[in-house]
């Protein structure tokens, strides 16, 4: 009889992610025995201080939270506000948020995809690296990620943390003029996103597919960016403001961020493939066809292509700001004003990640009384525990080097944001 | 000259408690990324790469705030092997926005957030770094600026001073030509006690400074305290402009204290 053999594989801070986590995992006699995926992010307790602030302080503060998507953030609050206040902004405010929303996808998908992920698929440690080999393709991503930072910047102010969102609208809109430059580069940006299309759906991207239950938002019109209904492949059909009443967050020991499950179902996946298979109908012809070209059908189930996804997202949210700076006519007013009442409000928008969902009470003095957010990081852990397990008995043979990458890179298909989450990564393999 | 001719220095990365925020920048340098890279080594960036080179380092760009006890014995590991230390943004210079707990009891905000307190292990206080060990330079913003990023780094490459300013928004709102907000519209602004750094974006948006760049060098809060009282900003309302991202600067935290027990 032979011993039995354990060996853990360790990896201790996980690179490339935004934020503090490991993974621990633990093989028995070729057999995963444990697979933790650990967020050692201390805790901010952003809930705890959002109490007794402003109802209007809340998209400066929130915006804190995460310094990749600070507007996804900014739009949850504002919107959850609104909902309190009974503020209903006009088309053309509506339009400019969506044009920042476009923003902040472009920097955040390319940033992803060309600088933290690519590199995986190509064997670089990274993007500095790549860029040494393929000077064009690093440079080209670098631009593109500008033009997203300055649409960000034009109507933000600057690109981390924004100061011109506010409920209601915004503090200062900007002049037609102003898109002008813009509006020429963005004609470049779409070139520079049917090439990043063209460069991660030409990745070597590993046969890999689970059964997931793929929640996101869906709006009657549009490809979801901070409206819509909350929906499912497994028949959730849920307004926004029932959120709590189907998920729920557990606190457990190896994290500093909540786990948030299903009550019904369990683990459930948010980001690029949720919102993909669930809107496809909802993506412009063009960029359907885009997608397709790519080798893309109208749902995915590969979490390894996720890149692909976001690249075509990226186009989309070109074409998307195109659009907008194309029909937009200046406001009278920046923003909507509204007498303080007390209520309860809900706002929920598709962050670049996935879904993030926020909860606000407010007093008849406008102060904050309760706040609960769930960002998209804690929502997917168990998924992304989940892939892990499905994934390492295909792929235990490698050299624990080569297996430890291998899961690095199936974490960082969901471009986990762990400083969000918590309210992660160090790999540990064992094996026995 | 480069502190060894013949090698590249080695910069590293480091993060405590923040948003990531402040080392994005050093990602959003997309013009200057590249050539960054062709006269520094990035030997330890986790955020950007899986690469690791041992150090000691030329410099160090310390991120976040210490929240707890594991993180205020790193800290003093990151300084053992940095040549330079800098740190960047609020979290790291005065706590940032998490500093807000430092009002509160700890053991309350966890039960809020957390479900299992047994689970976290978290400090009373969220300190900056030059709390804990010697920083020799500290970079505000709440983000930082990225050009001042490079400024520093260059400054410390090169072994000149840093060219960043310490004087008040106020200056860089006068040379961008905007108009006062506090003397046109009436609204609060914390301009005249903040570092300047952001090129006055906010007065240039039509709302009131909120200081991410906390107390400027020459900051008289006491006297910006009445002046405000003046104006009769409520007593909590005031308590609440200086509890923001940098609400453990020694000045806007003695300004709170002062209000809330008054």
């Amino acid at each position: 009889m032979s011993k039995s053999k354990t060996k853990t594989i360790n990896v201790d801070y996980l690179a490339r992610v935004e934020g503090e986590g490991s993974l621990y995992l633990k093989i028995k006699d070729n057999k995963v025995q444990d697979i933790k995926f650990k967020i050692f992010e201390p805790p901010r307790f952003f809930e705890a201080f959002l109490r007794d602030r402003h109802y209007y302080e809340a998209p400066d503060i929130t915006a804190r939270i995460c310094g990749i998507c600070p507007i996804a953030y900014q739009m949850g609050a504002v919107h959850a506000m609104e909902d309190i206040l009974e503020i209903s902004i006009p088309k053309q405010i509506r339009e400019l948020r969506r044009l920042i929303y476009c923003g902040e996808w472009i920097e955040s998908h390319v940033l992803h995809a060309y600088m933290l992920h690519a590199p995986d698929f190509l064997g670089y440690q990274d993007a500095i690296e790549l860029a040494k080999d393929h000077p064009d393709i690093v440079t080209e991503g670098l631009e593109l990620k500008k033009i997203g930072n300055e649409l960000v910047t034009l109507l933000g102010g600057r690109e981390i943390h924004p100061i011109n969102v506010k409920v209601g609208g915004f503090y200062k809109l900007p002049s037609k003029e102003e898109f002008a430059p813009l509006y020429e580069r963005l004609k470049w940006a779409k070139k520079a996103a049917y090439s990043m299309i063209k460069v991660m759906s030409s990745l070597d991207i590993p046969e890999f597919e689970q059964d997931y239950e793929f929640v996101a938002l869906r709006h009657e019109d549009e490809y979801p960016f901070n409206e819509g209904r909350l929906v499912s492949n497994k028949g959730l059909d849920i307004d926004i403001a029932d959120f709590g009443k189907h998920f729920q967050e557990e606190h457990v020991k190896h994290s500093t961020s909540l786990h948030c499950r299903l009550k019904e179902r369990g683990a459930y996946h948010v980001g690029p493939l949720a919102r993909y298979s669930l809107n496809f109908d909802k993506l412009s012809s063009e960029v359907q066809k885009a997608a397709k070209d790519a080798g893309l059908q109208e749902e995915c189930y590969n979490p390894f292509k996720s890149i692909v996804i976001r690249a075509v997202e990226t186009l989309h949210a070109v074409n998307e700001a195109i659009r907008i700076i194309e029909n937009y006519k200046e406001p009278k007013k920046p923003y909507i004003e509204a007498a303080i009442k007390a209520g309860i409000g809900h706002g929920c928008t598709e962050a670049p990640r996935g879904i993030c969902h926020h909860t606000y009470s407010i007093d008849g003095d406008g102060l904050i009384t309760n706040a609960v957010i769930v960002p998209p990081t804690s929502q997917n852990q168990k998924s992304i525990e989940g892939d892990l397990e499905a994934l390492v008995p295909s792929i235990i043979d490698l050299p624990d080097d080569q297996l430890s990458w291998r899961c690095e890179q199936a974490i960082r298909n969901y471009d986990p944001c762990i400083s969000c989450s918590c309210h992660f990564l160090k790999l540990k393999v064992d094996r026995e | 000259m480069p502190l060894h001719p013949n090698a590249k220095p080695k910069l590293a990365v480091w993060k405590f408690a923040s948003c990531d925020g402040c080392q994005l920048s050093l990602l959003d340098c997309e013009d200057d990324l590249l050539a960054i890279t062709d006269a520094i080594q990035i030997a330890y960036f986790p955020e950007a790469t899986r690469a690791v080179i041992k150090g000691p380092y030329e410099i160090s760009l310390v991120e976040g705030s210490i929240t707890t006890p594991h993180d205020a014995e790193r800290i003093h590991k990151i300084r053992r092997v940095s040549k330079v230390l800098i740190t960047i943004g609020a979290c790291a210079t005065s706590g940032g926005i998490q500093a807000l707990k430092n009002f509160k009891d700890v053991n309350k905000f966890i039960d809020i957030v957390y479900a299992n307190p047994q689970y976290i292990d978290s400090l009373q206080n969220s300190t900056g770094i030059a709390d804990h060990v010697k920083v020799d330079f500290e970079l505000r913003g709440c983000p930082i600026n990225k050009n001042a990023l490079v400024e520093v780094c260059n400054a410390y490459l090169n072994r000149r001073k840093p060219n960043i300013p310490t004087y008040s928004v106020c200056m860089e709102c006068k040379r961008r030509g905007n108009i006062c907000v506090m003397v046109r519209n009436g609204t609060t602004c914390l301009g005249p006690v903040t570092q300047a750094g952001c090129d006055a974006i906010c007065p240039a948006y039509n709302r009131g400074c909120y200081s991410c760049f906390g107390p400027s060098e020459d900051a008289n809060a006491k006297a910006f305290s009445i002046h405000l009282e003046e104006t009769g900003i409520s007593r909590e309302n005031l308590i609440r402009l200086y509890r923001g991202f940098n609400a453990n600067a020694e000045e806007f935290k003695n300004e709170s204290i002062f209000y809330e027990q008054k």
